[in-house]
């Protein structure tokens, strides 16, 4: 089986475009927002929402990076001896309203494991989840708020986003398990 | 690269890989004892027990915090004054801490080679937090962990190793550490101090206090250990300041910028004076800060092991 490209470079500019304007519509005056992403594919979609914001409203929103390695509840079961990045929140979080940012939405166990991190920073006056890709599979009462585009999979695949910043090129493809490139 | 090493022993059989490894997980859980939560779940529901057969402050503690900033349950057991004896106890004492579901033991104990045994005998993951003259490599991993804080590398850097080598398991950590990430060492102490064949270790011997202290861009100031058996073949300990205490004097002629580090308790007076011990090169408390971050992150790490090997085998 073959890696399917779901979606281009020129699709993902266009995605991301209509996710920033999105956030915009719903916060138009920017008050209180601030944006975090999962580290690490979840860190280039939030900087590139966050120059999307800038280029429409000359502000640049205040931007955490989460690493939630030290809050998996699977790190028994799966056994990964995973290389850790930083965390880095280097703003108040009290009273903040946050978009919590990550490439692909699955499990859900990811952003049970980030929003409990995030508590643990402080207390934000509302917390909403951007995704670029929703793939199902839910295993908790997790829903995003914002989404670039829904992709029905099986599990017997894998969605795999590269960005420029981090796999010099921008691509989003399904590929079939045992086959991811990194 | 994954870890794959039950335990922690030594830094001898460490390859430089993964010492480094160690170094990048302890500087995550550095920022993690900056937050205003210092605790992450890692190690929730897994129990750490400390068990050490001799006396000890600093390291105890420092396993203590770490594992509490995991989430983990600790129980302390001091053996000290009691009739627990080497050997086949050390083990019968480690079979029994595992039949109470303990994950991980941290053992201290005056014979070389006892975590190691120990290691052998349980499932469990067995950290070394010293053992006889052998080894202490959660210490030298935090000296690494500072020096490379301070100076962005280990590569290239001239480290002194000052005091009583030969009774030492901090020197021989180390040495082992410091030299596998490329460091240059120095040995220095008083001829009956130095421990024999130890230049096979690539690290350079000397007797002179101001050798050691010329271009060094660190020195390791080791404790006197009075309380050792086999320490009276030795100079007294105002005799002892004269020549190898270092003093503001001495490190005139070192370079400005030179770090002290002292794995502690600290000798004021005989290893050091106080003014070093609290002057503007003492990375000292320090140390002890970031202690705490390597010993989570071995901690962490070698219940990673476990997990992995778990995997594997279905």
């Amino acid at each position: 089986m073959q890696a399917k490209i779901i979606l281009s470079s020129e699709e993902i500019r266009k995605a991301i475009q209509r996710l920033a304007h999105q956030i915009l519509e719903r916060e138009p005056n920017l008050k209180d927002l601030a944006l975090i992403g999962i580290q690490t594919r979840g860190v280039c979609l939030a900087k590139r929402i966050q120059a999307v914001i800038k280029e429409v409203k000359n502000e640049d929103l205040p931007l955490g990076v989460l690493d939630i390695t030290f809050y998996r509840d699977d790190l028994t079961a799966i056994g990964l001896s995973p290389v850790v990045k930083e965390t880095h929140i280097d703003f108040d979080l009290n009273d903040k309203r946050v978009v919590l940012i990550d490439d692909v939405l699955f499990t859900g166990r990811t952003i049970r494991a980030a929003l409990d991190e995030i508590m643990d920073f402080g207390r934000p006056k509302s917390i909403e989840l951007l995704v670029l890709i929703d793939r199902g599979h839910r295993q908790l009462p997790i829903r995003p708020d914002f989404v670039g585009k829904n992709i029905p999979t099986s599990l017997e695949e894998l969605v795999e986003v590269k960005f420029e910043e981090t796999d010099g090129v921008d691509e989003v493809a399904i590929i079939p398990k045992g086959e991811k490139t990194d | 690269m994954r870890w794959k090493r039950k335990d922690l022993l030594d830094l001898e059989s460490l390859s430089p890989e993964e010492i480094e490894y160690i170094l990048t997980t302890a500087a995550s859980f550095k920022e993690v004892t900056t937050r205003q939560i210092k605790k992450v779940p890692a190690l929730r529901g897994k129990t750490v027990v400390n068990l050490f057969y001799e006396p000890s402050t600093r390291t105890r503690i420092s396993f203590e915090v770490a594992a509490k900033r995991l989430s983990a349950d600790v129980i302390n057991i001091s053996t000290e004054g009691s009739s627990v004896k080497k050997g086949e106890t050390l083990i019968d004492t480690g079979k029994n801490i595992e039949a109470l579901k303990a994950d991980i033991i941290v053992v201290r104990h005056s014979a070389s080679g006892a975590a190691a045994m120990l290691a052998q005998h349980l499932k469990a993951n067995v950290i070394n937090a010293g053992d006889g003259w052998h080894e202490h490599p959660t210490q030298a991993l935090l000296d690494i962990f500072t020096l490379k804080e301070k100076r962005g590398k280990i590569q290239g850097l001239k480290v002194s190793i000052i005091g009583d080598i030969a009774h030492s398991r901090v020197a021989r950590s180390n040495i082992w550490g410091m030299i596998k990430l490329g460091a240059k060492v120095t040995l220095c102490a008083p001829p009956m101090l130095i421990p024999p064949a130890i230049e096979q270790t690539g690290a350079k011997v000397t007797s002179d206090l101001d050798e050691a202290l010329k271009d060094a861009d660190a020195i390791n100031v080791l404790r006197m250990q009075f309380e050792r058996d086999g320490v009276e073949a030795f100079p007294k300990s105002s005799e002892y300041f004269k020549t190898y205490g270092i003093t503001e004097e001495r490190l005139q002629k070192a370079k400005k910028d030179i770090i002290v580090m002292h794995p502690g308790p600290i000798n004021r007076g005989i290893e050091m004076s106080s003014e070093v011990a609290d002057g503007a090169n003492s990375a000292i408390l320090e140390q002890v800060t970031n202690g705490i971050a390597v010993r989570m992150a071995v901690l962490f790490l070698v219940t990673q092991a476990k997990n992995e090997k778990k995997h594997n085998s279905h």
